[in-house]
């Protein structure tokens, strides 16, 4: 390990980033994911606009709605296509964010220039995000604009601010994932095998993830449930365990935004219910409280792992 | 310090219980060009890496051009180019379009970038494909192309890592002009080869590497003093007399060998050309042949190699 090394460590990431940033933009790969995330939100939002174009009750967040309205033909709201298809993409920009410079050889010779390597990873880490931020602030101004064409309507300001607040969730949670494919490209130094890996988690955290969560909750839970206290404490346990899940966070984060009316997020205690009204929306800024554990849990969970990417890549040799 | 450029005293990497590196000292002077020689894991791109900063050292100190690699290595790599073994380029982007990433890296100036690179691939030949994409590009020019980088990057050292591995020999020549082309201009230049012959029609000074450890440097010449012995070897080649008995007696032959019918080879301590040839043909020998032997690298790699496992 560096023993009391001299100079920045963030020497040379303007330089990284920029580049990563316009390689993104200009890799066909990138036109793939644009078009998958098209086409997989473009169904929820043309039959939810379709939907809410009879509601004309201009209280209701009628453009907040447009993203979290459960259509019947097609089943799955926008935000719910969102939260398995930012992780796809995520991992289509970071899977081969390291071990592609190895297997190109490039790694020896840009670290031989006055770079840290500390310097490299966060120049991808922020230039595959940067890349992210603006496919998402894209699709997210097609949306909005869909709805101004379609519903006639300008969105109120409330509106805007938590639409804008969901687009800095959504980022914070393709964050989360474009570090764990730099951390598999970092691992591994086929493209193929961390591309297979990443992959896995995703499968992992959506598919079996849920039924493991369930299966541990039966273990851990008590016999028997004999009060009211009980039920909670089992409830907040199975609650705790899906939150490992980045999913879960995220889908949680959009739902105290996007839906105002929410109060709390999984089982309510007798105490919050007192004096609240059903139906009656939660003011931006109490929203912004209650998804809060949310958000840092995802950045924290950014942080962790692109923490790990970092200390392997350090210890790892250069050479091919 | 003032003449040496790299001063490396008691370097050490250990790889679990194996010394990859073993405690080697090296002196690289200003404007030398010096040759790093070794089979296969001797060691030499290990040695390389540590003096770039690019691997952890495991004992030993290194100082290049005033600064230590391990704590300042940002120092270091400003300073010093280096051409990988098998060094690679993004081959999605042109040959400007690298070398201009690596020049923002630099933080070269923008308004020098344009200038700089230009030149520098003007002077490994490559200008006429400055805006082709590296992916078109054969192995030599890839190399040029390394090269053109450190030519940029305006570095007091270059290190270059099998540079001739896998070119052609037209390729290799050309290369190796690029590298006097750099002690020309002022740039020492550490190089690690396998083609001894080219090596040693460019290094002043060699160091030959045994696993691990620096077995022998010096100049070619002192090499072969140290390996083959001191010596004039030369090669007579006559026919009309028995050269072995007619040289008997003349001050300062050592040795005199038939090779085959008609060669002979003849090692003096002494330049004995004049007196041989004089003997020869004194003797009603024709002689069709004299010949000082420049004492080859090759030779001396070979012979000592062979001396080593001997030992072994
Ligand atoms: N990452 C590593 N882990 C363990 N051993 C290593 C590692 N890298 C190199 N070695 C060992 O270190 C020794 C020196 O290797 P090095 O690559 O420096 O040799 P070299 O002289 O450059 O050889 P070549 O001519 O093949 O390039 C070898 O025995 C090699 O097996
Ligand atoms: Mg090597």
């Amino acid at each position: 390990m560096p023993r009391s090394r001299e100079g920045s460590p963030f020497t040379g990431l303007g330089p990284v980033f920029l580049k990563e940033f316009a390689d993104h933009l200009s890799s066909a790969r990138m036109m793939v994911l644009m078009l998958f995330v098209i086409v997989f939100g473009a169904f929820p939002v043309a039959t939810s606009l379709q939907t809410l174009r009879t509601v004309v009750d201009p209280n209701s967040f009628i453009f907040l709605r447009i993203f979290t309205l459960e259509s019947e033909q097609v089943g799955i709201s926008f935000t719910a296509a969102l939260n398995f298809i930012i992780p796809l993409m995520a991992i289509g920009l970071g899977f081969d964010a390291v071990n592609s410079e190895f297997n190109r050889r490039t790694l020896s010779r840009v670290l031989s220039q006055p770079i840290y390597r500390d310097a490299l990873l966060l120049g991808k880490f922020l230039g595959g995000l940067a890349t992210l931020a603006v496919a998402l602030v894209a699709l997210w101004l097609i949306v909005l604009g869909a709805g101004l064409l379609l519903l006639g309507v300008p969105p109120r300001g409330v509106e805007v601010a938590r639409g804008l607040s969901f687009l800095v969730v959504a980022i914070a949670y393709g964050g989360v994932w474009l570090a764990i494919a730099m951390l598999f490209s970092v691992i591994f130094r086929s493209t193929a095998t961390s591309a297979l890996c990443a992959l896995g988690v995703w499968l992992f955290f959506f598919i079996l993830w849920p039924l493991l969560a369930g299966a541990l909750l039966v273990g851990l839970a008590p016999s028997e449930i004999r009060s009211m206290d009980d039920y909670a404490a089992v409830q907040s346990m199975g609650l705790g365990l899906m939150r490992l899940s980045p999913g879960t966070l995220f889908s949680e984060a959009v739902l105290g935004l996007l839906s105002p009316e929410t109060r709390t997020l999984g089982p309510m205690l007798p105490s919050q219910m007192r004096g609240a009204i059903m139906g009656a929306p939660l003011p931006f800024d109490q929203s912004v409280l209650l998804i809060w554990p949310q958000v840092t849990g995802l950045i924290a969970g950014m942080i962790v792992v692109f923490a790990a990417a970092y200390v392997i890549f350090q210890r790892e040799e250069v050479r091919a | 310090m003032a003449d040496n450029v790299i001063e490396v005293r008691g370097l050490l990497k250990l790889y679990g219980a194996q010394r990859a590196v073993n405690a080697i000292d090296l002196d690289i002077r200003r404007g030398e060009i010096f040759g790093l020689l070794g089979p296969n894991g001797a060691g030499k791109t290990t040695t390389i890496l540590m003096l770039l900063g690019l691997t952890e050292t495991s004992g030993g100190t290194v100082n290049v051009l005033g600064f230590d690699p391990v704590r300042q290595p940002l120092e270091v790599k400003r300073r010093v180019g280096y051409l990988p073994d098998a060094v690679g380029f993004y081959d999605h982007l042109t040959a400007r379009e690298n070398l201009v990433y690596t020049a923002r890296l630099l933080d070269i100036p923008r308004r020098q970038i344009d200038g700089r690179i230009l030149e520098a691939l003007k002077s490994v030949k490559l200008d006429d494909v400055i805006d082709k994409r590296v992916s078109t590009f054969s192995r030599g020019m890839r190399q040029r192309l390394g090269i053109a980088e450190i030519v940029m990057k305006q570095a007091e050292v270059a290190i270059l890592d099998e540079p001739t591995s896998g070119l052609d020999p037209h390729a290799t020549f050309e290369l190796l002009e690029m590298i006097r082309g750099l002690k020309k201009s002022g740039v020492a230049v550490l190089l690690s080869s396998h083609l001894l012959d080219r090596v040693q029609s460019v290094c002043d000074r060699v160091a030959l590497f045994n696993k691990g450890n620096v077995a022998l440097m010096g100049t070619v010449v002192e090499l072969a003093n140290q390996v083959l012995g001191a010596g004039h070897p030369l090669q007579v080649e006559a026919s009309g007399v028995d050269v072995a008995a007619t040289l008997n007696g003349i001050v300062g032959v050592q040795t005199v060998r038939q090779e085959s019918d008609g060669s002979w080879r003849i090692v003096a301590d002494r330049d004995v050309r004049a007196a041989v040839a004089q003997r020869i043909v004194s003797a009603g020998g024709a002689l069709t042949r004299l010949a000082d032997l420049q004492p080859s690298l090759e030779e001396v790699y070979t012979r000592y190699f062979q001396e080593a496992r001997h030992a072994a």
